[in-house]
Formats: structure tokens, C-alpha cells, sequence
């Protein structure tokens, strides 16, 4: 085993979830701003000026950009270069993840489902969420997401029939979409998961609202229904909070898997328009770098 | 679209002024409340120890930190009001509070009862506590200190804002409005995606 210093882990991760909810990604920024110039309707507009200025607030280090700290998610990617403890890895990330939380001190958003109980940690049973994954190369790529409740309250998931082809992926993800109306405070991303099982699907949903904005799917034809799915929302004029409007969301990014010869899957999970994410890359020699 | 600046207390004509789509910002206080403090007003029957007639109230779960007896802000942010539409008519007509704040609005009853005593909803931007945060200037009391951070919180503000009325005291709601119209679009939306 490798004598790497496994705090560093620990404190990358403390630092992961308080830079996630202060500070926007570059791409979520510009989608807004692109919005923004696009809007024609004066009680959307005013929506955005707040949005502007609070990310102006939250980067000159007043405070998060959300009260919602939401549940923390993890994707983890190992480099096979290096011999990372993973046991070692999960157990820092979620140290770090209660430390940020008691030390910052924010609000913990986790509690136990029966007795709704919350221990102000952010972590407990089942949480943070984890994906892993393996990669080439010698690093540790920790992408950490901090999922607002008030987006994530209006997911959803169906098995259709073959039979039912893409059209069921369209029109459930549009009626999804619009009758959410101003719950998931949009204008944000729409992740949808296509194909599976019931559960990859949804992990798939997960994954395209993790994407920087826009990132097409290099499937052309899976990237040209997301063009397509784009305008339709946007044509239903819900707007910026539902208040009526050009923009409904600032891209719609879809995530495929093989599925049964028996089934149709498809989820969405919806974002905010305070995209929140933030990555670190670590390396062997403990050097980290941060980012988005 | 009119602009308005206004001081709380309200009194009926300024929110008898207000329309849907208007702009609000004001000074003054504001009571924090939320569904837990909601449940322990209505469904248990505690009577509030300040009077919120003529205020606004916000739908929050707000981050402070208690030092000594001073209680002072980390973050305040809106949460969905949805969820506490069963509470607001009676908020209204029995405690005379003539401005609800929140994100995604009310329903029908809430509408019933701001026509009929004089209240407004007026929408915050969701997601954006940390401009809300910023124009509280002093938490003034919190009331109910065990249901913390769902108790009571009164709050002074300077120009807080900008909210969009969304429901008046007129009848009209704007998401209601928003949805009605969206319906009409459908049909042509569906054509154009081949359904």
C-alpha cells in the first residue's frame, strides 16, 4: 500500500462542498447571461438582475448562493496509475463532507426518512451519495454536487413499451417539465436518462445535469433531440420561477444506456438555475487542483 | 408593470394598489415563517407571542448563529410555498398578515382570502439567498426558539427585493395565468415534436 496522506481527501472534500455553493460554474454563468439577453418579458428580466447579483454577493464571499445546501452526490473517477485506497476514499469524503458542514457552519440538509430527524452533518445512511468509476491515468477526479431539494422534488421516472418509441421519452419529459412550472426555479438544466434499468436510468438523469451546459451528447441524433426538446420547452413560455417567459431552461442534456429488448426507460431529473458543482483533481504527490 | 417601494407595516390601500406583474421592494419588518411553525400555530393551537397584523411574511428556514442572547444571520432563503397553502387563508383573516412571500405561489382559498381582507403573494427568486441575506440588516427576535429554524423570526429589512406580485388582491394569478397559457400552447408544441 501506498503512504499517501489521505487527509488531503478529506480536506479536498470539505472544500468541494463549500466551493460548490458559493461559486458558479463558468458555463452555468454564461447560459444565464445568454438567457438573460434573450428574454423580452420585464418581470423575467428582473428575475435575472437578482440572479446576477446574488452570484455577485456569493463571489465576493458573503455567503452561499443558496440556503439549500441540498444532499451531497459524489462521482469518483480512480486512476488506475496509483494504488488509491478506495475504502480509505469513501470514508475521508464523507469526514469532509460532515466537517464542511459543522465548520463553515451551514445548514445540513439530511435526515433520517421515518423520523425525520436531522443530525445537521449532511451525511447519515446512504449519504453522501457515491458514484465510482476507473479511469486511465494516476489521478483522483472527485466531482461533487450539491442537489437543492427544490429541483430534485420534481423528478421522474417511467418504464414505457418499446412500442411507445422516443415519442414517450419527448412528451414525458415536456409535461414533465412544464407541469413543474415554476417549483425547480428555472431557468435550469434538464437532465434525462434514456435506457437501462429503472435504476441506471435515473443515475443517467443524474449524469446529464452534471454536464457543463450545452455539452452536446456526441450522438448526433441523440444531441439533435436535445436541440428539439430545447425550443418545445421553451416555446411553453413557464419562464424564469414560472413567473412567464422566452426561457424555461438553459439546455436540455440527455445520458443513453443499452437497455432490454423488453423496455423503454426514461427519467428526469431536473436542475436549478444554480447549476452547483465543483471538482478536484488529485494527484500521488498530493498536489490538488481545483475546478468545475 | 408599476414599481413600488413601500414601508411595513402595510396598510389595505397599499396592497389594494398592487397588481399582477408588479414590482415590490420594501423597508421595515418581516416575519420569518414555515411549515412547522404553521402546524404549531394551526393544527396545535398556539397563539403567536407578536403580532404580525399589517406584515409581510416569507417562507423560510433561515441559517443563524446564536451568540449569547444576539442572534445574527448566515444565510436566509425562500423555500416552495405550495406546501403551506393549507395555512394562508387563515393567516390572513384571522392574524391580518397582508403579504405572503415564497417561491411558486398559492392556490385558490389563499387567492379567496387576499381578495377578501387585502393581502398579496409576492414571489422572491428562488435560489437566491444570498441577495436576500444581504438586505436583512438585524435579526430583530426569534419567537418559538425550540422550533428553531422553523420558528418565528423577525427580521428588519432595507429594500428588500425585488418581488414579483404574483397573486392581488384582485383576483389574478400570475402562475395561474402562466399555466392557462402554456395549455393553449401545447397542442402546437406536440405537433411540431410529431406527437
Amino acid at each position: 500500500m501506498s503512504d499517501f496522506d489521505y487527509s488531503i481527501v478529506e480536506e479536498a472534500a470539505k472544500q468541494l462542498y463549500i466551493r460548490s455553493l458559493c461559486d458558479l460554474p463558468p458555463d452555468v454563468r454564461d447560459a444565464l447571461k445568454k438567457a438573460y439577453a434573450r428574454e423580452t418579458k420585464p418581470t423575467a428580466r428582473s428575475v435575472y438582475e437578482a440572479i446576477f447579483k446574488t452570484i455577485e454577493i456569493a463571489d465576493s464571499g458573503k455567503t452561499l448562493i443558496c440556503q439549500d445546501t441540498g444532499l451531497p452526490l459524489y462521482k469518483v473517477k480512480i486512476g488506475s496509475g496509483y494504488a488509491w485506497n478506495g475504502y480509505e476514499i469513501k470514508n475521508r469524503l464523507i469526514d469532509g463532507t460532515r466537517r464542511a458542514t459543522q465548520e463553515f457552519p451551514f445548514r445540513g440538509s439530511s435526515t433520517d426518512p421515518l423520523l425525520r430527524v436531522n443530525p445537521q452533518t449532511s451525511v447519515g445512511p446512504g449519504l453522501p451519495v457515491f458514484y465510482w468509476d476507473f479511469a486511465e491515468g494516476d489521478t483522483l477526479d472527485i466531482l461533487m454536487a450539491p442537489k437543492g431539494s427544490g429541483s430534485e422534488n420534481m423528478s421522474k421516472m417511467q418504464m414505457f413499451t418499446p412500442a411507445d418509441g422516443i415519442k414517450a421519452l419527448k412528451k414525458f419529459v415536456l409535461d414533465a417539465v412544464v407541469g413543474s412550472g415554476g417549483n425547480p426555479c428555472p431557468p435550469g438544466i434538464i437532465g434525462v436518462g434514456f435506457g437501462g434499468t429503472a435504476d441506471l436510468v435515473t443515475k443517467l438523469a443524474k449524469d446529464a445535469i452534471l454536464r457543463p451546459v450545452g455539452q452536446r451528447n456526441p450522438d448526433p441524433e441523440i444531441a439533435a433531440i436535445e436541440v428539439e426538446l430545447e425550443d418545445a420547452i421553451n416555446a411553453s413560455g413557464v419562464g424564469a420561477m414560472g413567473l412567464g417567459g422566452d426561457v424555461t431552461t438553459l439546455a436540455v442534456h440527455i445520458e443513453t444506456a443499452y437497455t432490454h429488448i423488453t423496455q423503454n426507460p426514461v427519467a428526469v431529473n431536473t436542475q436549478c438555475w444554480p447549476a452547483r458543482r465543483a471538482r478536484a483533481i488529485i494527484h500521488p504527490d498530493g498536489a490538488v487542483e481545483y475546478g468545475y | 408593470m408599476a414599481e413600488y417601494h413601500l414601508t411595513s407595516p402595510f396598510s389595505e390601500q397599499d396592497i389594494r394598489q398592487l397588481h399582477a406583474g408588479d414590482i415590490v421592494r420594501f423597508d421595515g419588518r418581516l416575519f420569518g415563517i414555515r411549515d412547522l411553525t404553521q402546524i404549531y400555530m394551526f393544527d396545535q393551537g398556539h397563539e403567536p407571542p407578536v403580532s404580525l397584523a399589517g406584515y409581510p411574511c416569507i417562507h423560510t428556514a433561515p441559517s443563524l448563529r446564536k451568540t449569547g442572547d444576539k442572534w445574527e444571520k448566515i444565510c436566509v432563503g425562500t423555500t416552495t410555498s405550495t406546501r403551506m397553502d393549507r395555512f394562508s387563508p387563515e393567516l390572513i383573516s384571522k392574524y391580518g398578515v397582508r403579504a405572503i412571500i415564497g417561491k411558486a405561489g398559492l392556490y385558490e382559498k389563499s387567492l379567496d382570502a387576499m381578495k377578501e381582507h387585502g393581502a398579496v403573494y409576492l414571489a422572491i427568486v428562488g435560489g437566491s439567498a444570498a441577495l436576500e441575506t444581504l438586505q436583512i440588516e438585524e435579526v430583530e427576535a426569534v419567537y418559538w426558539e425550540h422550533l428553531h429554524p422553523e420558528a418565528i423570526y423577525q427580521f428588519r429589512v432595507k429594500d428588500f427585493g425585488p418581488l414579483t406580485v404574483a397573486m392581488d388582491s384582485h383576483g389574478r394569478h400570475l402562475y395561474d395565468e402562466v399555466r392557462e397559457e402554456a395549455a393553449r400552447r401545447m397542442p402546437e408544441i406536440y405537433k411540431k415534436l410529431g406527437l
